[in-house]
Order: C-alpha cells, then structure tokens, then sequence
C-alpha cells in the first residue's frame, strides 16, 4: 500500500476568476463556468465522435472515409451538422403536438445531466453528489423516456413498435448495468464519482478492474455489453433497426429534430464510456507501475488527458463492436438480457461481496 | 445546497441548447408545408390504414413488470451495498458477516423470482 496522494479541489483558472468576484456571485461565476464548458465539449465531442466513427467503419471495411472536407475529412462532421441545420423541418399532419415536440429535447438534456457528475480532473468537476451513481442512473432514464414519447407522439405504427420495443430493451440492459454499477459502490464504500475514483489511488492493480480478482473483469464486460445496448449501437441496435422498422421510433424525425437525437446518441456513447472510465479503469488517475521514474513522467501527464485517453479507448471498444458484430433478433436480445446478463451480473454481485466481506482483495 | 441549483442550471441549459439549435433551424430551413401528401404519416409509400394507436405485443407490458420488480431491488441494494465495506467499524453495529448473510437471503429471494418468471414463460417472446 503506498501513501495516498492528495487530490485538492482547487483550480488554478476556476480559482482566479471566482477571485475576481464578490462572493455570492463567485458561485455563480462557477455555474456557468462550468456550463459553458461542458457545452463546448458537447459540441465538440459530438462532432469529433461523428468524424472517428466514420473513420472507423471506413477501416473496418477497407475503405478510407471521409477524405474530401478539409484535412483527413476533419470538417465533414461539420458540413453534416450545416446540412442538417438547413433542412426542413417536417411535422407531420397526425402528431402529437406536444410529445412530439418535448421528446428530441430530453435525450440531451439527460446526457447534459450524466455530465454534470462526470469527474473530468481531481478540480475539473461541475458538482460532485454524494450520491453520484444513484443521481445517474435516474437522469439516464430521461433518455429512454424521450425515446417512448418520441415514438408514441409519432403516431405512426413504425414509431409505435419501434419505441415499444427500445423501451423493452433497454429498461432491461439497465438492470444489469445498474447491478455492475453496485459492484463498484460496494467495493468502494461510496456513491460519489470522485471518491469512487479516488479509492482507486496506488498502482494499477488497485484499480476495480484488477483488484477484486475476476468479479472486477467480469462487471467491466458486463459493463460494456450492456452498456451498448443502452445506447442504442449495434450489433444490439434493435430501436433503430431500418430493415424492418423503417427506422423504428424516429421514422418521423426530420432535420434538427432527428440530429437531437443523432447527438444525443454521441454524447450520451461519451457519457457512459467516461462512467466506464471512473468505475473500473480509475477515471483520471494515472496508471502506477512502481517503478518511480516511469510512475513520475507517467503522473507528470495532467489527469484529465488520462481520462481523456481512457474514454477514447472505450470508445473504440464500442466502435469495434459495431462494425464486427451482425445484429441480433428482439428475442435474442431479450433472452440475452434476461437469462444470462441478470443472473450471471447478480452472481457476480454476489461474488463481490464475498471478496468485501472477507477482505479476499488484492492488497 | 447549490450544489443541486447547479443540476438545475444543467438541465435549462440542456433544454436550451437543443431548443436553439430548433429555433435556429427554424429560422434558416426552408418550408413548403403544403408540397402534396409530404404531411401525412410515412407507412413505406401507402396510404395510411386507421391510426396508430394499435394493439401490439403484451411482452412489452410483461417485461416491464419484471423489470419494476428487479429495479427495486436495486434501489434496496444500495444503501446495504454502501455499508458493507464499513460494517463493523465506528457507528455501525452489525458485522460484516451479518451484512453478507442479509444479502445473500436478499439475492437469494430475487433470484428464486427469476427463475419463477423464467419457468412460467414470461420471458419467452413468442
């Protein structure tokens, strides 16, 4: 066990323009430093996950992508978000006014909400609850419930199925991401963000991944399985589906509308690969090996490229698993769900809890 | 205190942010409302048959229930899970062992409920 570091949660820059202000207003100040920061990475992490996507499926596919708008393509994301921006905005005849209208807003709204937890540096942090993980699980819902009213405003029976049956899946993948999620709480002993990332302090083995031996690996997979699915992405894509639903619970969406929800997809893909980041993969913690010089160049790197890195790489892990994986059938997707993700992740639970319980941890 | 002003700052801002991007296009898209039957429910080229609100599928309404069920489960987990790393110890009075013994009757139940709604076929899809 090496000597714990200390993590303050000052902010040199944070620090300097609350100085400037009276204190009721430094709070404020704060707020919307805060908000204006993370709607730049919104945009900006959107726009960036939209160019590495489809580089990605291009190289899957022994195809190059996009290469024309700017260097590498870098710009055409951004042509795309114009040429959405300028099409027209259909509302058909037989909507629901009101549901169709509220539910491309909730998605990201939800996303925004993940963010706002989402530890980024020891100082970097909008706010930190100290029931963190109970505070995401309820404002991802928002998600699913935009996704319901969105198909159920349609009125449209693609949209109808086809919200029916993302409702269906992926209230049932939250179940075993939620118990994942638990695994992490209960070997931690806290809900907070920051302090489940900062009870993974030491080398590299302590982080959860590694350190209870196998539940931790296990929980990652599941993790990231099921976390896919809640995202919608293939192969377990099944809301969308367009070869037999038409597009499912967007069939009705057009220009600005639909990218809400196109962007929500980004971001929230972004949101769930940093909540992988923090649980399993200790967040923004630089990896230790205990071999001093290489831990100090290593720790040297600020924390928020650390996760920056981490994220990324799941990232791709989710990349990979869509363009190598066929989709699968609802009732496959269900069963999957329900006879081996559930119990396996509660039996992992389980075997969690031992470890705790009888301090069987790798020290 | 403020930090759940700030979830709320969150939240407008979200709701904002999507709904600038809508009035914006709304400002900048082109709109022909009336170009023929672009207005009508999109059902693969036909016409459309009835409304939507249709009968579908009771497995939905099944899974869901199932769902409610684990759910809670998952909310009652918390607070017992958060402890046990520090049963035992200062204000708590029970040992860890006791934790673990409640949690293995908790999980216990829950997974007899699995596997009663899994032989009962509710999580077939027919």
């Amino acid at each position: 066990m090496t000597a714990l570091r200390e993590y303050p949660l000052n902010h040199p820059v944070g620090d300097f323009i609350r100085g400037l202000l009276p204190s009721p207003w430094s709070a404020i100040a704060n707020g919307a430093l805060a908000v204006a920061l993370m709607c730049g990475l919104v945009t900006v992490a959107a726009i960036g996950l939209i160019w590495l996507e489809r580089k990605v499926c291009a190289h899957f596919q022994a195809r190059l992508g996009p290469t024309r708008v700017g260097p590498f393509g870098l710009l055409q994301p951004i042509a795309d978000a114009i040429k959405l921006l300028m099409k027209e905005n259909i509302r058909p005849r037989t909507v629901d006014g009101l549901a169709y209208f509220l539910a491309p807003l909730l998605p990201i709204t939800g996303s925004f909400l993940v963010l706002a937890v989402m530890p980024f540096d020891h100082d970097i942090q909008a706010m930190d609850l100290p029931a963190g993980v109970v505070y995401v699980v309820a404002v991802s819902g928002l998600g699913i419930l935009g996704i319901l009213i969105g198909g159920w405003g349609s009125n449209n029976k693609y949209s109808m199925l086809g919200s029916m049956r993302s409702g269906a899946q992926l209230f049932s993948y939250e179940l075993s991401m939620v118990l994942c999620m638990l695994l992490v709480v209960m070997a931690s002993g806290t809900a907070s963000l920051r302090e489940i990332v900062l009870s993974q302090q030491g080398m590299v083995w302590d982080w959860w991944i590694i350190k209870m031996p196998g539940a931790g690996l296990l929980a990652f997979l599941l993790f990231m399985i099921s976390s896919t699915a809640e995202l919608n992405r293939g192969p377990l894509d099944l809301s969308e589906a367009e070869s037999e639903l038409t597009g499912g619970f967007h069939t009705e969406y057009t220009g600005i509308s639909f990218s809400m929800f196109f962007l929500a997809e980004f971001v929230n893909m972004f949101a769930s690969a940093g909540l992988g980041a923090t649980f399993f993969l200790g967040g923004f913690l630089a990896p230790q090996f205990g071999f001093a010089p290489l831990d100090n160049a290593l720790f040297a790197i600020p924390g928020v490229l650390w996760f920056f890195a981490k994220v990324l790489g799941l990232i791709f892990l989710y990349m990979w698993f869509r363009w190598t994986f066929p989709r699968l059938r609802i009732d496959h997707l269900l069963s999957l769900e329900w006879k081996f993700l559930l119990p396996v992740s509660m039996a992992n639970l389980l075997l969690g809890a031992t470890l705790v319980t009888f301090k069987l941890m790798i020290p | 205190m403020p930090d759940y002003i700030i979830i709320g700052v969150f939240a407008v801002v979200g709701i904002l942010f999507a709904g600038a991007a809508m009035v914006f296009s709304r400002i900048v898209a082109p709109r022909f409302p009336n170009a023929g039957k672009k207005l009508e429910p999109y059902e693969s080229g036909e016409d459309t048959i009835g409304s939507a609100r249709i009968q579908f599928k009771i497995g939905y309404y099944l899974f869901a229930l199932v769902f409610l069920v684990f759910d809670v489960e998952a909310v009652f987990l918390f607070p017992v899970l958060g402890v046990l790393r520090s049963a035992g110890e200062g204000a708590l009075p029970v040992s860890a062992l006791f934790v673990w013994i409640e949690l293995l009757v908790f999980i216990a139940i829950l997974g007899f409920a699995l596997f009663y709604a899994w032989r009962k076929k509710v999580l077939e899809w027919e």
